[in-house]
This record gives C-alpha cells, sequence and structure tokens, in this order.
C-alpha cells in the first residue's frame, strides 16, 4: 500500500464568474520514501492539490469529490482533532513565499518549537532544545542565538530554511513542497533543494515537490507528474519523462527550458496561456495551444493511457509511462513530430 | 508520422520540431486559444453601483437618506425673500404646524393623535419640530463636509505631490489639530466665534478637513508612484493637471467612503453641539438643541421630549454609515478579489 | 534601529507638535473678537485706571508673542493663574476634577476592549454568517446612536423607571462604592461607541490578517484552531486597533464632554462646558491645553506600543 493515495480528486472554487475546477480528477499515489514532482504553469492546479492533502482549502475552494488516503486512513473523512494530529505530524508543508509563511510578530524558535508543542508532550525547555537542533540541522549557522531573532531579520533562504525546520520538526513522512524556491534567488535554490534532498534522505521522508520549473525537479525527484488545466497529461519516472517526453505539453515546457551555451537566438514558447478554468476548451484542454492539434482533439478529451500499449491504467506501477494524448490511441492523423537530441557532457545526473 | 525511439543516450538535451510545429501549424478548424477572449469590460462606475445595489443594508440606508431629505424638504414651505419679493420654492408642507409657534397644544403632553410625537415644555408641536428640525441637521452636515473638502482635498493633493517643506508645513499642522479632539476643537471654536449656524458649519468644517488632507496626502504618495503618473510627468504635463487629472482621481475613492461617513460624525457633533448648548439657540428646532433640556424633562417624566429627536438622529446617522460601508465595499471589494484570486 | 533609538526619535518628533498646540490654545483667547481685556473684566464697563492696572496685571499691555512665551514658561510650571470668574486658582480646580474623567475615561475604555475585541474576533471567524451580521449592525448602531441621547435613555429606564440608580451622583468619594455604581451607566454610554469602533477596526484588520500566508503556515503546523486564531491572527490583528488608541483617546474625550453633562459628573469636560458659558478662559485655555497635550503623549506612548508590538517597525524607518 502506498503512503498517499489520490483518487479522483476534483475541487472547485465559486467565484463570481462561475464555478471553476481548479482539479478535476487527478489521481496517483507516492511510496515511502519516494520523491514525487507536480509539474506545470501556475494555474494548473498544483497548489490547490497540496492544499487539499491538508484539507487546508478555504472558502471558496472545496473538496467536491474523490478520495485521499494516507497511511490506509481516509484524510477527508477524519475528525478536526484527527486531522490536527495529521497536519504537522505526519504530514508537514514548506510554502513558496517563506515571508509571508512565517508569523512576523514571533521570533522563529517559538514558531518552529510551537509546532513540537502541538504534538508532543514535551516542556518548553525541551522544545526550545529540539528547536535550535533543528536550526542546526538545516544549517543555520548560530542557530542557539537566532532562535529568538524575528522572520525579518533572516533572508529569504534562511527563513525558507527556517520554515523547513519547522516543516521537519515532528519527522513527518511525507513533506508537501509547494514551489519552495521560487521566490527565491537563483543563487539560494541550490542550496535549499539540496538540503531538502539530504534531509528527506536523513529523515526517510516521502517529498511531494511542485514545481514550474522542470530544472529544479531534474535532480530531486524520482518521478515527476505534469498538470495542465487541473489534469495530470503525463506522468513518468523522471530519467524518462526528460529524455522521451510524450505529451506535447511537456514537450513544450521542455523546448522553453533555457541552456547555458544555447545556440538559439530565441527561446521556442508554447503559444497562448492556460485556459480559464470557468470555460475550459473542449476536448483535450491543450489543443488550442497545442502544435499538433488536430479534429480530434477537438472532439474528444483523451484519457491518461499508457504510452506503449495505448491501455487506460487503473493501477499504474511507480515506473508506467503514461500520457493523456491521443498519439498513444492511435487517433492522430499527423501524429507528433519532434525530436529529443542528447547532446553529449553535462546533463542530468 | 514519426516513430519515438526512446534515446539511451544520457547527457544534455534539447528538443527539436515544437518550434517549428508551432511555426508551422494550420490553425483553421481548431480554435485558437484567444488571450481577449474574457476581456469585455464593464464601466468602472457601473461597476461600483452594481455591486452597491446589490449590498440590501446599503439599499435600505440610502433609502433612508432619501425619505429623510424627502420629508425635510417638504417639512415647511421654502420661501425666499429678496427686494420685497418672496420667491416659493416649495409650497408643500407635510408638518402640521408651525415648529416654533407656542402652546399649540398643551405643554409637555404626550403623543396622542393631534400631537403624535407629544409638544414639548412650551406646547410646540414636536412632531412639526422634528421634522423641520431636520433641515438644519442634515444642511449643517451636508455643507459642513462640502467645505471641509474644498479645504482638505487640496491641501491633501498638494502636500502628497509637492512633498518637501510643502508636505513638512501642511502635516505638521495637521498633526497639531489632530491633538485636539474634534469636539473640542469644535467648542473651542464656536466659543472663539460666537454662536449661530455659520459658526457652527465653519467650526465643524475648520476641524473637518484635517482627516480628508491627510487621508488623500496619504494615498495620493502611493499613486504617485504608479507609472502613468511617472508617464505623464515625463510627457511634460504641467503638475496642476498631474495632480487633478491623474492623481486625486484615483487617490479619491477612500476619501468619498470617509466623507460619506463624516457626515454622519458631523451631524452628530452639531448635535452634541446643541445639546450642550453651544450650537444653535436653544430654542431653534434642531435635533440636538431639543434634547437640551431632555435632562429636566426626563426627571419629570416626559419621556416623549428625548426619545423622539434622539431617535431622528440615531435614524439618520445609522442610515448615512450603511451607506457609507456599502460605499466602501462597492469602491474597494479587495477583500473579495483577494479571496477570490487565490488558487 | 533599536528600539530607544526609535523612542528618542518619536520623542522629537513630537515636541513641535507640542508647540504647535501651546499656540494655538494660547491664540484662542487672541484671535476671539474684541479685547482680551474683556475677558479679564468679565465684559464689564470698569475705570481707565482700573483696566489699565488689569493690563499690567495680566501681561496684556506687552506685545504678544512676548506674552506667549511668558504663557509658555508658567504652564511648565504649571502655573494656570487664577480664575477672573470664580477667583480660585486653575491649576487646583483641574487637579480637582481630573481623577474623575480619569476614572470614567479609563473604565469606558476597558469596557469598550473586553466588548469590542471578542466581538470583533467572533465577527471576523464567522464572516457572513447571522453572527458577523448581527454584530456589524450593532457596531454600526452603537456609533449612529448619539450618546447624550444614550444617557438619557439610560437615564430614563434605569434611574427614573426602574430606580436602580440615582438621577445626580451620590455625594459621597469617588472611590465609594455608591459612587462606582453610579457610574455605570456613564461607563456604558461613553464606552458604546469606542467598544463598535475597536469592533470594526479589529474584524477587518483581522479579515486581512487571515489571508495571511503564516495563517496556512500555522494550520499546516497542526495547531488548534483556537491557537490560530488567538495566539497568531490577533496578535497581528492588535497591531492595527492600537494605532487608532489615539483616535480612540480623541473620542473617548469627547464623549466625556458630553456624557459628563448628562450625568452631571464632576470631570473636565463639565469644567470646560461650564467654563465657555461663563467665558471663563483661562480655565478654557488650561483645559484644552491639558487636553491636547493628553492626546499628544498619548499618541507618542501608542507609537511606542505599536513598536514593541511589531517587531518590523523597529528596523523599517
Amino acid at each position: 500500500m502506498a503512503l498517499l493515495e489520490v483518487e479522483d480528486l476534483v475541487v472547485q472554487f465559486y467565484t463570481e464568474d462561475g464555478t471553476v475546477r481548479a482539479v478535476d480528477g487527478i489521481s496517483y499515489e507516492i511510496d515511502r520514501g519516494e520523491t514525487v514532482a507536480l509539474v506545470g504553469e501556475s494555474g494548473a492546479g498544483k497548489s490547490v492539490t497540496c492544499l487539499s492533502l491538508l484539507r487546508l482549502l478555504e472558502r471558496p475552494g472545496e473538496i467536491v469529490s474523490g478520495e485521499i488516503r494516507f497511511d490506509g486512513r481516509d484524510v477527508l473523512g477524519l475528525s478536526d482533532e484527527e486531522l490536527r494530529d495529521l497536519r504537522g505530524n505526519e504530514i508537514a508543508m514548506v510554502f513558496q513565499d517563506p515571508s509571508a509563511a512565517l508569523n512576523p510578530v514571533y521570533t522563529v524558535g517559538e514558531q518552529i518549537a510551537e509546532a513540537i508543542r502541538a504534538h508532543e508532550d514535551v516542556t518548553d525547555e525541551t522544545a526550545r532544545r529540539r528547536a535550535i537542533d533543528l536550526l542546526e540541522r538545516v544549517e543555520i549557522p548560530d542557530a542557539a542565538s537566532r532562535y529568538s531573532e524575528y522572520p525579518h531579520e533572516f533572508s529569504g533562504g534562511m527563513q525558507q530554511r527556517v520554515v523547513i525546520a519547522m516543516a521537519l520538526s515532528c519527522e513527518p513522512d511525507l513533506l508537501v513542497c509547494d514551489e519552495p524556491t521560487t521566490a527565491l534567488d537563483v543563487t539560494i535554490e541550490a542550496g535549499i533543494l539540496e538540503l531538502l534532498e539530504d534531509l528527506a534522505a536523513e529523515f526517510d521522508t516521502a517529498i511531494q515537490l511542485v514545481s514550474h520549473d522542470l530544472g529544479v525537479v531534474a535532480g530531486l525527484c524520482d518521478r515527476v507528474q505534469v498538470m495542465y488545466a487541473g489534469e495530470i497529461v503525463e506522468r513518468a519516472p523522471t530519467e524518462e519523462l526528460y529524455y522521451d517526453p510524450k505529451h506535447p505539453y511537456t514537450v513544450g515546457l521542455m523546448a522553453s527550458i533555457p541552456r547555458i551555451g544555447d545556440d538559439r537566438d530565441e527561446l521556442p514558447t508554447i503559444p497562448g496561456s492556460m485556459p480559464d478554468l470557468v470555460d475550459v476548451p473542449t476536448g483535450c484542454r491543450f489543443h488550442p495551444r497545442c502544435p499538433y492539434a488536430e479534429e480530434a482533439c477537438r472532439l474528444r478529451a483523451p484519457s491518461l493511457v499508457d504510452v506503449e500499449t495505448g491501455v487506460p491504467a487503473d493501477e499504474p506501477a511507480p515506473n508506467d509511462h503514461l500520457a493523456a494524448c491521443h498519439e498513444y490511441t492511435d487517433d492522430l492523423v499527423d501524429g507528433l513530430d519532434y525530436e529529443v537530441v542528447v547532446e553529449d557532457g553535462g546533463g542530468l545526473e | 508520422m514519426t516513430e519515438h525511439q526512446p534515446t539511451t543516450e544520457r547527457g544534455r538535451i534539447r528538443i527539436e520540431g515544437f518550434e517549428e510545429a508551432v511555426d508551422e501549424t494550420d490553425r483553421d478548424g481548431v480554435d485558437v486559444w484567444d488571450d481577449d477572449r474574457r476581456s469585455e469590460r464593464r464601466g468602472r462606475l457601473e461597476d461600483v453601483w452594481r455591486r452597491f445595489r446589490s449590498n440590501r443594508s446599503a439599499m435600505v440606508g440610502l433609502g433612508v437618506v432619501a425619505g429623510l431629505v424627502f420629508l425635510t424638504v417638504f417639512a415647511r414651505p421654502l420661501e425666499f425673500s429678496t427686494m420685497g419679493y418672496t420667491i416659493t420654492v416649495q409650497p408643500f408642507s407635510l408638518a402640521p404646524h408651525d415648529p416654533s409657534e407656542m402652546y399649540v397644544g398643551p405643554a409637555n403632553a404626550g403623543p396622542s393623535l393631534a400631537h403624535p410625537f407629544g409638544t414639548d415644555w412650551a406646547g410646540r408641536d414636536q412632531f412639526s419640530r422634528v421634522l423641520a428640525g431636520g433641515r438644519f441637521s442634515l444642511s449643517i452636515g451636508a455643507i459642513a463636509v462640502a467645505l471641509a473638502l474644498l479645504v482638505g482635498i487640496p491641501l491633501g493633493a498638494i502636500a502628497g505631490y509637492a512633498g518637501g517643506w510643502v508636505d513638512e508645513l501642511v502635516m505638521r499642522l495637521v498633526d497639531t489639530l489632530y491633538a485636539f479632539p474634534f469636539l473640542v476643537l469644535a467648542i473651542a471654536i464656536v466659543a472663539v466665534l460666537g454662536q449661530g449656524y455659520w459658526n457652527l458649519v465653519a467650526a465643524l468644517a475648520l476641524t473637518g478637513w484635517i482627516g480628508y488632507a491627510r487621508l488623500l496626502r496619504g494615498e495620493v504618495l502611493a499613486v504617485k508612484e504608479r507609472e502613468y503618473v511617472t508617464a505623464a510627468t515625463a510627457l511634460g504635463v504641467p503638475d496642476r493637471t498631474v495632480v487633478f487629472r491623474h492623481v486625486v482621481p484615483n487617490a479619491i475613492a477612500p476619501v468619498i467612503v470617509q466623507a460619506t461617513l463624516n457626515v454622519g460624525t458631523v451631524v452628530l457633533s452639531a448635535a452634541a453641539l446643541g445639546f450642550l448648548g453651544l450650537g444653535l439657540d436653544p430654542s431653534t428646532a434642531e435635533w440636538g438643541a431639543m434634547l437640551s433640556r431632555g435632562r429636566d424633562s426626563l426627571v419629570h417624566g416626559h419621556w416623549h421630549v428625548t426619545v423622539f429627536p434622539g431617535l431622528a438622529i440615531f435614524l439618520f446617522v445609522m442610515a448615512i454609515n450603511l451607506v457609507g460601508d456599502g460605499l466602501n465595499d462597492a469602491l474597494d471589494p479587495q477583500g473579495e478579489t483577494v479571496e477570490r484570486r487565490r488558487r | 534601529m533599536s528600539l530607544a533609538n526609535y523612542v528618542l526619535r518619536r520623542v522629537v518628533v513630537t515636541i513641535p507638535v507640542l508647540l504647535g498646540v501651546t499656540a494655538i490654545t494660547f491664540s484662542l483667547l487672541h484671535v476671539a473678537p474684541g479685547d482680551p481685556i474683556d475677558v479679564v473684566t468679565g465684559f464689564q464697563n470698569v475705570d481707565d485706571d482700573v483696566e489699565a492696572s488689569l493690563r499690567a496685571e495680566y501681561g496684556l499691555d506687552r506685545p504678544v508673542w512676548e506674552q506667549y512665551l511668558v504663557w509658555v514658561a508658567d504652564v511648565l510650571t504649571l502655573e494656570f493663574g487664577e480664575s477672573p470668574v470664580t477667583g480660585r486658582d486653575v491649576g487646583a480646580t483641574i487637579a480637582e476634577r481630573l481623577p474623575y474623567t480619569l476614572l470614567l475615561g479609563g473604565s469606558a475604555w476597558l469596557l469598550s476592549l473586553l466588548i469590542g475585541i471578542p466581538a470583533g474576533v467572533v465577527a471576523a471567524v464567522k464572516r457572513g454568517e447571522p453572527a458577523d451580521e448581527v454584530s456589524r449592525i450593532a457596531a454600526l448602531a452603537g456609533i449612529a446612536t448619539p450618546n447624550f441621547w444614550l444617557g438619557l435613555v439610560l437615564l430614563l429606564v434605569f434611574g427614573v423607571h426602574l430606580g436602580w440608580f440615582r438621577v445626580i451622583p451620590p455625594d459621597a468619594p469617588l472611590l465609594s462604592l455608591e459612587m462606582l455604581w453610579f457610574m455605570l451607566l456613564p461607563t456604558i454610554t461613553l464606552g458604546t461607541a469606542s467598544a463598535a469602533l475597536v469592533m470594526r477596526l479589529l474584524r477587518s484588520s483581522m479579515l486581512r490578517e487571515l489571508n495571511e500566508g503564516y495563517v496556512r503556515t500555522a494550520r499546516a503546523k497542526g495547531l488548534r484552531e483556537r491557537t490560530v486564531i488567538w495566539k497568531h491572527v490577533l496578535r497581528n490583528s492588535l497591531i492595527a486597533v492600537v494605532t487608532v488608541a489615539g483616535l480612540q483617546i480623541t473620542l473617548l474625550v469627547d464623549g466625556a464632554v458630553v456624557v459628563e453633562q448628562v450625568f452631571s459628573w464632576p470631570g473636565m469636560g463639565r469644567l470646560l462646558v461650564d467654563a465657555i458659558g461663563r467665558r471663563d478662559f483661562p480655565v478654557v485655555q488650561a483645559s484644552v491645553l491639558l487636553i491636547g497635550v493628553t492626546v499628544v503623549v498619548a499618541n507618542l506612548l501608542v507609537d511606542i506600543t505599536y513598536s514593541y508590538l511589531d517587531p518590523r517597525i523597529r528596523y523599517d524607518r
């Protein structure tokens, strides 16, 4: 049994303009100790998925249907007290903007110690010592004295380390990281990612990493799931996804990653932008932006199928490669025309 | 159709073919995503009005204000006398009696059919007095706020836009005047100027402009940084034009809300001054002044003398506050948008 | 910037404002139409000789700026002179009245916090629900009710009809049980508008804070909703309430002027109104000055408290 199982999750937002299906029937699972990425442009429903796992969605968002099972338990059916026990203790979260995620009027130490006290029956002194210890483990220099400093006295990267320390304080089984480096400088980013990788191994924690940046995901994750307009459009082990992307959207995302030594004048981009989810396109949601779109794409929505067999996978194994494109059920006339060129040197780990 | 063979090589990867496919895409028969599809914009004012209208309590407030204005205007005939001619602007008289005519009934009589709000110590009809008295309260509120805006907006705009010593000077004056509570300052000004309608209006306007100046200055400082202002300045548009054409209209929304709410505050202050005997003459049919003898009547059990004028003040100020709140929500639906945009 | 530095800077900025307050108060007497000597003589016709000697006594024969300096010097030594109307020492009169107003204002302020804070929290947490609507309307009503009228109605109901309270203060020391009992109605009357203000302000600032990221973090940590609201959100929201504490003081002073009149409460407000009625300008001047200085000092304290509550502020400026 997987650690986390999400099945047919549907999340809606009720807005002035109409009902928005921010997440539309996604299913996936994460095993113990596994690192899985959710990738897509902003608005794809990645953050909403993360918040749903901890039932942190607020009005006007609502989980409409589907199931979330954690360690065999039905998360959506938990009582308030059970939910409180799950949050922070078993599933912890790291947010996008560390400066917003920390309360400006309490010291960082207090904010970590508080998380420990919320789940374990410890003395204030023990909580304090453990918080300092955590600050050390996320490599904040001079942890004991920085314990009593306020968030605004930390740089962005250091703030995110504090948030990570807080998330790890009760040794959770799953760490949900929602764009943990997006708000940070590129130079800081690598350090944070490396830290996450080390700590996940050290604490034997599974990670769900959300990012819009395929580059961030490459080094850290075992598997990648690509989301578009509330749906998962492709999932594969990381290496396979990079060297052999199957969905045109994934291909487009990869084509637009800038590289050092690039000889192209201009980066190709995917035309247009994410559709308004109040009024989603018919058929394949990506078809208005897809350079390979055909008549079939406009008429029918493709289902997520095994790219080899073209058969929908109800219970995919972690290493299966699935994509939601008519190409793999042989419904396209012209097919997809692109090539992955591998050059020497550098590359992925 | 190309066959994709998974590569076995590992190393730096690059996608080829996607870009070309984008360029060559024949988009006939496929509806191209259009960024402007949902961009029909309703007019801003229309939008504000739509939001205001959907606010039930604000509409009730607006109705009450309109009703009270109607009642006070038609309470007694409006006449202007100039050069021997009397022009009657408004001949209707909803009030059954002349509000200042004494002994139209017995003194201190409780509510009856003839005098629905009873009579006061001089036997004047309270119903007529409350109706006609609205003229004082409402006009003082409107005029004092208008005058305060006339002073506060230019000063605040100039201080915010010019900055430097002008700003320093205006703001120190504002800070200093802020040290005096509104009513205390008004009392002091009345003490200096003496009593009377226009003195009262002047006192309330002199204390009222401070708030607008401060508010508008803050807004102007914020708006000033925006690009369209920088653009206008860069194009060589004169300062005066920039301030009043570009900056003020964008900073004015909170001022409008504040002014609406302040009509209520001013009416309350005018009434309080009247109650203290420092506003209009105690025999005037002004709502506050009518209460100045409230304490004595109370002890003698003449509750109606106190209750009705007070209710009138309450009703008007409450209605104005509902309108102000509704305007605030309609002009700045941010709380709502913040929630809506989160996903 | 350290806290000490910040405080020092705020104090320095306050000085010109205090000077402005004295200048405005001083000029009250001098911009009034007519000759200040009329005030001294109580608008009676007196001999030229008497008038000249009075002018000399009150320093009215000297240039205005000199009079101002002398007056400021007197004020600094808490020397307010004698009232030409009652002949009593102005400072002593004020010292007698001040405790009444301080006690009334203080208890009204406390009451406004006791009602306004819980009501504001509940309204924000239950946004859009009936509890929110009810407290919203109640707060608007609290602001819209003329305080003198509220006082009169309370007196009518609880004093005249039910007989629970006297209509005028008992002849008893300020801190006696009788007096404190009597003070209940004035306290409610004075505290109502303040409570409404606190409630509305807290509600809107809580709603803003509830959208902040740290609230989500706190929930994600597995804190109880109670802890999230009362520890994390409230602390931040209260900062907004503290910033208007200065406004609240002016509101209370304004209220006290009126409410003291309604309940015949022998405080500063009544002193001021009576003095204006008697054209007792030295008393008016001293009272207005005291009120102005109190507000300025209170605002200073508010800013210092604010910088303590919000650690960011000390560094930002």
